[in-house]
């Protein structure tokens, strides 16, 4: 039963065709995105690429503009309301939904889901009409209300990832020990939850900062989030700033995802 | 509410303490469902409502939008470039996800981060460097020209819009790929081929149809996103070859026409609940997606 013929059957590997075909798809995915990096440090005032003179005027403009930093605020903001709320709902509503026990659970996950499977252009104009009615647009509220909504299903899956492997006998362990309900959610339900419950948080965050969408029907003049002060900055106006402040998303990205890899690769070498 | 509350021994307990507290159970639903009735179906129920009852009672706004003569144009237009976006992105995706379950463990790390890093990234950054490159002048217009192509400008095309949806949408494929075939039993293979398969065989009669769950979740995601996708063909496509998404936008920031809009937003919705329902019985796209992102 020799299998000399199958270079490829082995354990591990992967042939040179391949190979090339993986290095071209990590281009396709990381390049096109590169190219905001250059065009931040140019010296003229169009979206001229690549730039014929260099200086550093767009990150200038982008720290200095009330504009800018206000959306930068607004969307930190937001975010943050954004991910405390949806990571309280949406964690009780996963824990709720591991232990119902109805025939209903079926149809309540799908109503978690619902949000990320409705185009988002449809949810955008439904949630505008509304608001407009109940006066919501173009307010804080607002934006994290609807951002809520649509980070909801990121938290409650990864909740529900979490719960999959999680014995519920501790908790039976603990109330048998004397500790009330509060005190077995807070000492042990809690903690074991924590990575899906951290990764919940952080993906509803992103969620939120990253939405453009429903942003832009509930945008004023006073309030606007950073995702629609770019989208302006191409649409309305020529304003390069966008650059500097494309890099810099880039660059935060970057870091923020390498970082723990390196942290990881650290500590397993010492 | 005491931690003396008697287990009740409800529906499905089990000798792990299931159906404790069956009173927090209904509490702990409450806010979610709340949050969910009032800020999402609520104002989805509102729009469609507003569609069938405004300006008159009936299917006026139905009935124009599919004799307008344009709605239907724009609708086959946007069902045509979401389907050649996630056939074209699953193409490229295939191998690059069939790699990832082949490599040595350092090697999944950097290839998922490399799949991780755009999809964190911000879509507008994404979007505007694909504004750069398609530009007028912009490298894509120069490269060609390099080629011996003259005068090929992609931004406000079609095709410059496919283009980078692909781009945008890949991290979206590769994930619930990789998903599915990271479970599969690669000894099935060996014992197709001692079986005296040959390796294309193999692929064929049990890898691929084994994967078939991932490609259909990956495929039926980037398709679905893609159909109510409005910033890549906003910023990249022109008004004469709009997407849905961009008609629907218009009617309702530019006229104020919810009910009109809200007529195109309920036929999306049909079409996207009918791709949604053919694939269920195969695939779960969310929770494939999920599930890939946390292992990511």
């Amino acid at each position: 039963m020799a299998s000399a013929d199958r270079p490829r059957a082995g354990r591990q590997g992967i042939g040179w065709g391949l190979r090339i075909w993986v290095v071209l798809v990590a281009a396709l995915l990381l390049a096109p995105t590169l190219v905001v990096i250059p065009m931040s440090f140019s010296a003229s005032e169009t979206f001229e690429f690549p730039p014929r003179e260099w200086s550093l005027r767009w990150y200038e403009e982008f720290f200095s503009s009330h504009a800018w930093m206000s959306s930068v605020l607004n969307s930190l903001q937001i975010g943050l309301l954004t991910a405390v709320l949806a990571t309280a709902v949406g964690v009780a509503a996963a824990i709720g939904l591991d232990r119902t026990g109805f025939r209903g659970r079926e149809m309540l996950r799908s109503a978690a889901m619902a949000p990320m499977i409705v185009p988002g252009i449809v949810v955008a104009v439904a949630i505008y009409g509304t608001f407009l009615r109940w006066q919501l647009n173009g307010t804080l509220l607002g934006f994290v209300l609807a951002h809520t909504v649509l980070a909801l299903p990121f938290v409650v899956t990864s909740v529900a990832t979490s719960l999959a492997g999680y014995d519920r006998v501790v908790e039976t362990a603990a109330a048998s020990l004397g500790a009330s309900w509060w005190t077995t959610f807070r000492k042990v339900t809690l903690p074991l939850l924590a990575p899906g419950v951290a990764s919940g948080f952080v993906f509803a965050f992103v969620v939120s900062l990253d939405e453009v969408m429903i942003a832009l029907f509930l945008q004023t003049p006073d309030i606007r989030t950073l995702p629609v002060q770019m989208y302006n900055s191409i649409t309305l106006e020529i304003d390069p700033t966008i650059a500097a402040a494309s890099s810099l998303i880039v660059a935060i990205t970057t870091i923020a995802l390498l970082l723990p890899q390196l942290v990881r690769r650290r500590r397993s070498e010492s | 509410m005491s931690s003396s509350t008697v287990a009740t021994g409800t529906a499905g307990t089990a000798s792990t303490g299931r159906g404790r507290r069956p009173r927090m159970v209904n509490w702990t639903l409450l806010p979610a469902a709340a949050v969910l009735l009032v800020f999402f179906f609520y104002p989805l129920a509102t729009i469609v409502w507003r569609s069938i009852t405004e300006p008159a009672f009936g299917l006026d706004n139905y009935t124009v939008l599919f004799t307008d003569g344009v709605s239907v144009t724009v609708l086959l237009r946007t069902l045509r470039t979401a389907l050649i976006v996630a056939l074209v992105a699953l193409v490229i995706a295939y191998p690059y996800a069939y790699a990832m379950t082949r490599v040595s463990k350092r090697g999944r790390a950097l290839l998922t981060v490399l799949v991780l890093l755009p999809f964190w990234t911000s879509v507008m950054a994404r979007n505007f460097a694909w504004y750069l490159l398609e530009q007028r002048g912009g490298l894509i217009e120069r490269f060609l020209a390099a080629l011996g192509i003259d005068g090929v400008v992609l931004l406000g095309s079609v095709t410059g819009v496919t283009v980078a949806m692909v781009q945008v949408m890949l991290p979206f494929m590769v994930l619930p790929l990789y998903s599915g075939m990271s479970a599969i039993d690669r000894r099935l293979l060996d014992a197709a081929t001692s079986l005296g398969a040959s390796w294309r065989t193999a692929f064929a009669k049990v890898y691929f149809p084994l994967s078939l769950p991932g490609v259909v979740s990956g495929f039926s995601l980037v398709f679905i996103v893609t159909l109510g996708f409005f910033i890549t063909p906003a910023l990249l496509g022109t008004p004469q070859q709009s997407l849905v998404a961009q008609v629907i936008e218009t009617r309702v920031s530019d006229l104020l026409d919810f009910p009109g809009a809200g007529a195109f937003g309920a036929v999306l919705l049909v079409v996207t609940l009918l791709v949604l329902f053919a694939v269920s019985r195969i695939a779960r796209p969310t929770a494939a997606l999920n599930q890939a992102v946390d292992r990511g």
